[in-house]
């Protein structure tokens, strides 16, 4: 779901790149007001596991690999503001020292898995957690925010790279960047995301928070 | 501050068990990710590079200091480890130095308070 430079046309990445950096205006506004300095160990937590799990790329046998990113588990423990601020900073360090995800591509990368994936996945948890809070209907809930969570950030990165043949074509008619339309975009992302990288993404959100509410269960309340 | 150990030990394990992570795709026959190849990946699948993704592709990924977490010099398991290492080591600088610019400015006297009493 990193997508490398040269993917995405210039209007794409152009307006993707100053959607994200509205929005770590809107988010470092919100902080200032509500992230305490006691928090900073915990936000470089988030970051640091969202970071390593990205390396554990999962086969779907014979064919293409994903990994989980831990995005809604981050919504759940810092809050989706803080969330994206650490998974930006864990994609930002991918793309710059490894190489991992394009430079132009940052902001649609981190609009799609740090924002929108963090977001949807945050506001599912809050619907289905809504009303009850018993330790099973949490990580039920968690569950939830994080399977669809991954799967509107691969349905977003699936949209933005499918849109690139319509968008941009060379004067023989050839597509400038990303080559593969949306017929096959779509289901190319979609069918790993929701059948194995989902369920992936579900499980290590469960066992994590459920460890979190083990060792430190004043983490996990329920905030905006 | 909190330091949280108890949520520290699981990120030093996963960092260790990292090489896992490169070894079940090849295990199992699995490529990369799904539209994340090079541009000669992309020739070898429709046989053309396509003008644009050629020039912007070659932009800075080839450059960075450990491309694809491969450290020169290492095996691949061994590079992998490493790199795993050094993310979260930059990881968690970096986090420290945004999350203190953005942490709220009242916290002279509430948080020391929090911290005695987190002793």
């Amino acid at each position: 779901m990193h997508i490398p430079d040269g993917y995405l046309g210039p209007a794409t990445y152009g307006g993707l790149w100053a959607a994200t950096a509205g929005l770590w205006v809107v988010a470092s506004k919100r902080l200032k007001k509500t992230f305490k300095a006691a928090e900073v160990p915990l936000l470089a937590l988030g970051a640091a596991l969202s970071f390593v799990i990205m390396m554990f790329n999962v086969p779907v046998v014979g064919g293409t690999s994903g990994h989980a990113t831990g995005a809604v588990l981050l919504a759940i423990v810092l809050g989706p503001w803080a969330a994206f601020i650490s998974l930006s900073i864990a994609l930002a360090v991918q793309a710059l020292v490894f190489g991992d995800g394009g430079i132009t591509t940052l902001g649609a990368n981190c609009f799609n898995m740090a924002f929108a994936g963090a977001f949807a996945g945050y506001m599912l948890y809050r619907l289905v957690s809504a009303g009850g809070a018993s330790r099973k209907r949490l990580l039920f809930s968690a569950g939830c925010g994080a399977y669809f969570g991954i799967n509107v950030s691969a349905l977003l990165t699936a949209v933005e790279l499918g849109v690139q043949t319509i968008m941009y074509k060379g004067a023989d008619g050839r597509p400038l960047y990303n080559p593969f339309p949306l017929k096959v975009t779509i289901p190319a992302l979609m069918a790993g995301h929701l059948t194995v990288f989902g369920f992936v993404e579900a499980a290590f959100t469960v066992l994590s928070l459920a460890y979190i509410l083990k060792a430190h269960p004043e983490l996990v309340r329920t905030r905006t | 501050m909190k330091w949280n150990k108890k949520l520290w030990v699981p990120v030093v394990i996963l960092v260790l068990l990292v090489p896992l992570g490169l070894w079940l795709p090849e295990r199992f026959g699995a490529g990369g990710a799904w539209g994340e190849w090079a541009a000669d990946g992309i020739k070898n699948i429709i046989g053309y590079v396509p003008r644009g993704l050629e020039r912007t592709s070659g932009l800075w990924g080839n450059k960075t200091i450990l491309p694809d977490y491969e450290v020169h010099g290492l095996g691949a398991y061994a590079g992998y480890l490493v790199s795993a290492a050094a993310g979260v080591a930059i990881v968690v600088a970096v986090s420290f130095l945004i999350g203190k610019a953005l942490s709220f400015a009242g916290k002279g006297k509430k948080e020391k308070d929090r911290e005695n009493g987190d002793k």
